[in-house]
């Protein structure tokens, strides 16, 4: 990981004009994606995730959206300065996504030789045979079988897991650089979520595209992901390796995050433990730090000021005010 | 395919001799007669008149008869216009209203679609409130007055196009104006809300994803999408407004099918109005198996197989 970054967020706030007043989704973000690894960001819904992840496609409307602060470098070139036309050009072809719904996300009326083609005529300058020959290859790759003759076909005529193969085989055509999957398992069953991640697992090591895997299933991102970035608020509350996250833990959001997981070794009539309370109403977050009205070792300055950041290891930093010198050392709880 | 289509069409049969049917008995139930009239006819010339069409015989009889004919095409002499059947009738005017009809939704088509779309693409935006303005305008607004508007514009202050009557290419640009009128205004109102809610589903979403340009995702991802509800309404209206409207041909003067709906049962002119409602039901359940037959191209999720319940 020594290469330049293939991907730079730097101080990214998106913020939402609603009637109520400005929503900051996401609020002075950073962080950096590597050629060809894969990287996490969990959190519970409303936190800015799927927010950050439209933001680097520019997908979000504007209006409401409107990309505040920061910058989005995608290599050196800014994409928040990009024209539309400019960004259409990257979209699908240097960066992709797949969306959460993949039972919606394909056009019902089209075949999907026809989905897949499109952006390779588009982007690669095909002609349709060549772009045909293509979507089967691609067809192939992500394991659906007699792609020859699939490829005729209309969506409908295909399961959850097998569309979400198509959107992966779509989004993948182009080679892109960097792919983006927002939840791209959430909306299936479990057997074939497995599948899915095995499937963007290997992939990514056949291609050597970066990752950006949004979920909340920490067991999805441990899967696939080297690093992971905790969001909480639309901040980063923790970030560090998947070793850092699952086995040092130093945010007591993260802490929370992982003892709401099923365990194989639970007692039958155990209860799962939950995070008490609700995330912010983002139109008044709380101040200080937006964790502090749920947090069990909330202090009195958490309610004031919004924790420094502490830079544990170089890839691990976390937002806490736990870590400050002064501050107690709760043990974290563990059932092991 | 071949399957559907037969039972279409054996369907339509059942359908069209209900429609006969109620209409004959139903006629034949409004008080008065075609010969019935305020001069005074001797009753020995009134016994030959019915008895030369049969009004004598008894209901029942009058009715097979009628049925009989018509598997022969034949729909009748006309009681009212002396020695002109009623296929006479609909072969002179028919193809006065066709036209008239043809021009019409093709109007209305080409500019529904478009202003729809649009107004939908700049949703809240100038183009959404103009566009909308003149739907709501179009939809609500009589087309007598539509057309007496468009005569005292065009035909007497402007002098550019003629008032009324049937010539040529100008004698039909305001009556096609005033009859597109309104399909113009709905087409446009279905096109723009259906528009509205395909744009917003997810594999537009998806489109836009790809990096495809807002033409493209509009042509290729969302028109089709948007089109069913409109195919829809176009079927049975454009059967509407290829058999002639009653008012526009009036107040225009033209020589269309549309004035004999009403005409006809004034004058209890037993045949024509049969005939004409007949020909009216044909021509709806035509366009309506024409439209079904097109959702399928537009949509693969709809199979024609005969079957019910798939």
């Amino acid at each position: 990981m020594n290469s330049n970054p293939l991907l730079t967020v730097e101080e990214l706030t998106v913020s939402f004009d609603s009637y109520a007043g400005e929503v900051k989704a996401v609020d002075s973000i950073s962080f950096q994606v590597y050629p060809g690894e894969a990287i996490g960001i969990v959190g519970e819904s409303g936190c800015g995730k799927s927010v950050t992840a439209h933001s680097i496609m520019q997908l979000i409307p504007t209006p409401p959206g409107r990309y505040a602060k920061g910058k989005i470098l995608f290599g050196k070139d800014d994409l928040l300065q990009k024209s539309e036309a400019e960004m259409a050009k990257i979209r699908g072809n240097d960066i992709s996504i797949i969306f959460q719904d993949a039972m919606t996300s394909l056009n019902p009326v089209l075949t999907i030789g026809m989905q897949i083609g499109e952006s390779l005529q588009l982007h690669q300058h095909m002609n349709k045979q060549d772009a045909y020959a293509r979507a089967v290859e691609m067809l192939r790759l992500v394991g659906i079988p007699s792609p020859e003759e699939r490829i005729k076909e209309y969506p409908h005529q295909f399961s959850g897991g097998m569309r979400q193969r198509v959107m992966i085989a779509m989004a993948l055509s182009c080679n892109p650089k960097l792919l983006i999957a927002d939840e791209p398992t959430t909306a299936l069953d479990v057997t074939i979520q497995a599948q899915i991640l095995d499937l963007m697992k290997e992939l990514q090591g056949k291609l050597n595209t970066a990752i950006i895997l949004i979920s909340h299933d920490l067991g999805a991102i441990a899967s696939l992901c080297s690093r992971v970035i905790v969001m909480y608020a639309g901040k980063i509350a923790e970030a560090g390796t998947a070793i850092d996250i699952f086995h040092q833990p130093q945010h007591p959001y993260t802490w929370g995050l992982l003892q709401s997981l099923p365990r194989i070794d639970m007692m039958q009539k155990q209860k799962l433990s939950i995070i008490p309370g609700q995330p912010p109403d983002l139109l008044s977050p709380p101040t200080g730090c937006p964790f502090h009205p749920r947090c069990p070792h909330a202090m009195s300055i958490c309610q004031e000021h919004y924790p420094e950041t502490t830079v544990l290891t170089k890839e691990h930093m976390v937002h806490c005010w736990l870590q400050h010198p002064d501050a107690p050392k709760p043990k974290r709880e563990e059932t092991d | 395919m071949l399957r559907y289509m037969l039972i279409r069409i054996f369907n339509s049969l059942l359908v069209l001799l209900a429609i006969i049917t109620i209409t004959f008995f139903l006629m034949h139930a409004i008080p008065g007669g075609p010969f019935t009239s305020e001069k005074n006819i001797p009753a020995a010339v009134l016994k030959n008149i019915e008895e030369r069409y049969r009004l004598h015989d008894p209901l029942w009889k009058q009715y097979i008869d009628y049925l009989g004919n018509l598997i022969r095409f034949d729909l009748g002499p006309s009681f009212k216009y002396a020695g002109r059947t009623v296929n006479d009738l609909i072969r002179e005017s028919f193809p006065v209203s066709l036209q008239l009809g043809m021009v019409s939704i093709a109007l209305s088509i080409l500019l529904g679609i478009p202003a729809g779309a649009i107004a939908a693409l700049r949703q809240n935006k100038w183009q959404d409130y103009a566009t909308m303005f003149f739907a709501t305008l179009g939809v609500s607004v009589p087309s007598f007055v539509l057309a007496t508007l468009l005569i005292y514009i065009f035909a007497i202050k402007l002098s550019l196009l003629p008032a009324a009557m049937w010539g040529g290419i100008t004698y039909m640009i305001l009556p096609a104006l005033t009859l597109a009128g309104q399909p113009t205004a709905f087409i446009a109102r279905l096109t723009r809300s259906s528009m509205l809610e395909v744009l917003a589903q997810d594999y537009i979403k998806t489109a836009r994803a790809k990096g495809l340009s807002s033409a493209l995702i509009l042509y290729r991802h969302a028109l089709k999408n948007a089109l069913i509800p409109v195919i829809t309404y176009i079927g049975p209206t454009a059967a509407g407004i290829l058999t002639g409207s009653f008012i526009i041909e009036n107040i225009f003067a033209i020589p269309g099918l549309g004035r004999h709906f009403v005409t006809s049962i004034y004058n209890r002119d037993y045949t024509v109005i049969l005939g004409v409602t007949i020909f009216y039901s044909v021509l709806i359940i035509g366009l309506n198996l024409i439209v079904d037959l097109i959702y399928p191209l537009l949509n693969p999720r709809i199979k024609l197989n005969g079957k019910q319940g798939e």
